[in-house]
């Protein structure tokens, strides 16, 4: 089956600076080369102090209109995901509208379901497009995810976005299909009023990331007929370094089909960003006709996946500077710059 | 129009007063002008008061009526009027003073300014004084007083050869001037070696390159010339006294190293006096930031444009030199009083072209003032002469 | 500063300024009457381009405007399409120069305090990165 709407662009934001896990382990006094090798994350990005979920969704988005070639006025919703929105109460979505100057039409609402809410909001925009409410629908995965200062998720909590385009025409991919698993499950989370969340430790495992990643994975290709063999690359959800390969493997999908999508090592884990800035990276290498499978994985808990192939368009598509390039060019910073610039400290 | 002449001339100490209030310091400023003329107090008809923003740094307004009453003019009923031109106000004050007196309107008529600004905090001071600038646009995005200035700083570096040291240079001469003046706030000389070594306030720019900001008070007492030679045979005649705007914010000028309103100002001003650049024998002119005074010897016509630092370089404006400028201390050592340095400005040439200047003074017939208000959206140009 | 900082949003959020239908010249910030035209103004509404060159800029050191960068970068900057901007530059002040090409970015530029509003605005980065 096929849904004739997709991709027809995306954008990418990435903050510049880096810590590495070698130099929080520094300060906790801890062994680095065991998070490495336990974690599989070796550095993460940092916002800048003026940075932060909506400037971060804003660059994303701008990027993915200047690529496409989208005028602003023609986007007809926009979904930000986060679990770091600036605001509690106060949509980021209206920010983005705004600074892309998409006028005042536009259906909009902030989505919240940890790692996943920017694929949630993929999955609205795609049917608001097939409904035929909107033409082209932008949906963004954006956080500045918080760690408290030395809890594990310090090593990889870190900051980025993805922006996609929505639409029916001139698509540079397709979304063949997409299917959701969710259950309650609560292995992560952030109450009301609290500053960090909490886990549950190794419970985010097996029944929490495992569970979905794997039930979503197979799902989709259960309701598609489709099988590992059919997909030329696979992204999951990256928390850390060491989950997404182990569900991979799992699934039947060896590395070469997800090493080029796998950013958490040097990046860290981007939350709502995760999965769809390693989709992003696909396609800056991906040729017409390849099919991607995606799935995303929310705590609390769900997954979303997403069967999509690669059309024409993506040829003539820009596709620099590429995901990797951003990964690239990052500047190394000490615990102390980090601290201030993650506002961990409070000041006059 | 009628000849307007000053009878008298009074000034607080500048600085950081901390045991006098607002009312202190406009007081012994009015005090001593009054005691300069001669005049008993209620042959006053009219008062301009220029203040910048006593209604931020004090959250008092309505100040004209309030210095009115504590000058113990309350019975007398004389009307009162608060002018504002950020740090022109007190320009713009005198030149109030000065229609009114040479419309005929009044005869005698006392023109001050004031700023109280050490009850808030040093942030805040320079807060409000940075809304000087367009608080929106320029503000806004932390483009402060200072950044302002070091954008013009720079431009006419890379321009016109302009160096640091030229700068620093008219600090130093104007620290030295203020080692004359009983009256200024920082009465001690400065090295090269200091000035350029101190620390950046906003690139180019460092610590000496700025003015303070500082407490203080003027006032001068204006007749037309008929009255004023009831009163006094040493008459300073204040022949030119004119205004001009320009685009509020930096980025909207043509050339941003260039003050339009300094220019037609003093275009105006020149005519009105029937003189000429080169017949001005001293000059008070607004260093809120050392390029502010280097940039006016062009715009005033004393040099052209970009050879600023020439006059600097020759010692051409120092106190011995053909035209002193500054022989105060100016707003840098002097201390800049926001509202009242249009003010203490005239104060001081008129002192000078009296003969009662002190150690400070020098040969002069006739002085120009100029009075800035933010980064040159208000300028006010005054000439004053002996005959 | 609440409705104060709001009214202009569109303006603040990107490059929106003014442009004279009469004369052809632009503004940043917008303005309602053209200083070259006056009544004969025919203002519209008019978003430039992303990139511009820095004509002049000041590193700021001391400053009661922020506390958490410094020092920070202002500038003055002429649009390619448009009028001069004065706005912040993110990059380190050993970058900059003047003549530098550089493109616009989306950036805080402040907050009420930890339970105010947040103000957001346009900076430029040099126009080689990213």
């Amino acid at each position: 089956m096929t849904l004739n709407a997709g991709i027809v662009s995306y954008g990418t934001h990435i903050p510049k600076y880096r810590i590495s896990s070698d130099e929080i382990a520094r300060i906790w006094g801890e062994n680095a080369e065991i998070i490495k090798n336990g974690l599989g994350v070796y550095q993460k990005a940092v916002p800048d102090v003026d940075e932060d979920t909506a400037t971060i969704a804003v660059e994303a988005a701008r990027e993915a209109i200047n690529r496409g070639n989208i005028h602003p006025q023609d986007i007809g919703a926009v979904y930000v995901g986060s679990e770091s929105h600036p605001y509690v109460v106060k949509p980021t979505s209206t920010i983005v509208g705004e600074a892309i100057s998409a006028g005042n039409d536009f259906y909009s609402a902030d989505l919240e379901f940890a790692c996943k809410a920017g694929t949630a909001g993929l999955q609205i925009c795609l049917s608001m497009i097939l409904s035929g409410m909107i033409d082209y629908g932008l949906a963004i995965g954006a956080d500045t995810s918080q760690g408290a200062p030395g809890d594990a998720l310090e090593y990889s909590a870190s900051a980025g976005g993805a922006a996609y385009i929505l639409g029916k025409r001139d698509l540079i991919a397709e979304i063949e299909d997409t299917y959701s698993f969710a259950t309650d499950t609560p292995d992560f989370w952030r109450r009301e009023g609290q500053p960090y969340p909490k886990h549950g430790g190794r419970f985010t495992g097996l029944p929490a990331y495992f569970r979905h990643v794997i039930s979503a994975a197979k799902g989709l290709m259960d309701k598609s007929g489709l099988n590992p063999s059919d997909f030329d690359y696979a992204v999951f959800h990256q928390p850390n370094g060491k989950f997404p390969v182990r569900a991979a493997k799992t699934l039947g999908f060896n590395m070469e089909r997800i090493k080029h999508g796998l950013v958490v090592p040097h990046i860290g884990n981007t939350y709502s960003g995760s999965s769809l800035i390693g989709l992003a990276a696909i396609l800056d290498i991906a040729k017409p006709s390849e099919r991607i499978l995606m799935v995303s994985f929310g705590s609390g808990a769900g997954s979303d996946a997403f069967s999509i192939t690669v059309e024409d368009g993506i040829e003539s598509f820009r596709r620099n500077p590429s995901v990797w390039d951003k990964i690239r060019k990052g500047v190394s910073i000490d615990y102390g710059i980090y601290v201030k610039m993650r506002k961990k400290i409070r000041v006059k | 129009m009628r000849r307007v002449a000053i009878i008298g001339v009074g000034q607080s100490h500048f600085g950081e007063l901390w045991d006098l209030s607002f009312r202190d310091i406009f007081l012994s400023a009015g005090v001593e002008a009054l005691e300069d003329s001669g005049l008993e107090g209620k042959e006053i008809e009219a008062m301009f008061v220029g203040n910048m923003s006593s209604g931020r740094y004090l959250a008092q307004e309505h100040i004209a009526a309030l210095i009115a009453d504590y000058a113990g003019l309350a019975e007398l009923n004389v009307p009162a009027t608060r002018v504002e031109g950020a740090d022109a106000s007190g320009g713009l004050a005198l030149r109030q003073a000065f229609m009114a007196v040479a419309s005929g309107m009044h005869d005698i008529v006392i023109a001050a300014g004031v700023e109280k600004v050490t009850d808030v905090g040093s942030d805040a001071a320079m807060d409000i004084l940075s809304s000087s600038a367009d608080r929106e646009w320029e503000w806004f995005v932390g483009a402060n007083l200072p950044s302002l200035y070091a954008m013009m700083a720079r431009m006419h570096m890379e321009k016109f050869g302009t160096g640091s040291e030229d700068l620093a240079g008219i600090s130093i001469k104007n620290h030295r001037n203020a080692t004359l003046n009983p009256k200024a706030q920082f009465r001690r000389e400065i090295s090269m070696d200091v000035a350029l070594n101190s620390p950046f306030v906003a690139e180019p720019l460092r610590l000496f390159d700025c003015s303070p900001i500082s407490d203080g008070a003027a006032a001068v007492i204006l007749a037309d010339e008929t009255t004023a030679k009831e009163y006094t045979d040493k008459l300073v005649y204040l022949a030119a006294c004119s205004q001009a705007s320009d685009y509020l914010s930096l980025q909207n000028r043509t050339d941003p190293i260039t003050m339009s309103a300094v220019v037609q100002a003093s275009k105006i001003a020149y005519r009105q006096a029937n003189v000429s650049p080169d017949e001005i024998d001293i000059a008070e002119i607004h260093d809120s930031f050392t390029i502010a005074e280097l940039i006016a010897y062009e715009d005033l016509g004393f040099v052209e444009k970009g050879k600023g630092k020439e006059m600097v370089r020759e010692g051409r404006t120092e106190i011995s030199g053909e035209l002193p400028v500054n022989t105060s201390g100016g707003l840098k050592a002097c201390g800049h009083a926001i509202g009242a340095t249009g003010i203490r400005q005239a104060v001081e040439i008129a002192l000078q072209l009296r003969g009662d200047a002190g150690k400070r003074q020098v040969e002069a017939e006739k002085g120009l003032a100029l009075n800035i208000g933010g980064t040159g959206a208000t300028a006010v140009v005054s000439i004053f002469e002996v005959a | 500063m609440l409705p104060r900082f709001w009214r202009k949003i569109k303006y603040r959020y990107d490059l929106v300024g003014s442009y004279c239908e009469n004369c052809g010249r632009s503004f940043y910030p917008p303005r309602n009457v053209c200083p070259n035209c006056r009544r004969k103004s025919n203002i519209r509404e008019i978003r430039f381009g992303d990139c511009g060159k820095v004509i002049s800029y000041s590193v700021v050191h001391d400053s009661e405007n922020t506390r958490m960068r410094k020092p920070y970068i202002v500038a003055m900057i002429k649009l390619d399409d448009g009028p001069v901007i004065t706005s912040q530059l993110v990059c380190s002040p050993d970058e900059v120069q003047t003549g530098m090409r550089v493109r616009k970015v989306f950036r805080k530029y402040g907050e009420e305090g930890e339970s105010g509003i947040i103000y957001y605005g346009t900076k430029f980065v040099p126009a080689d990165s990213e």
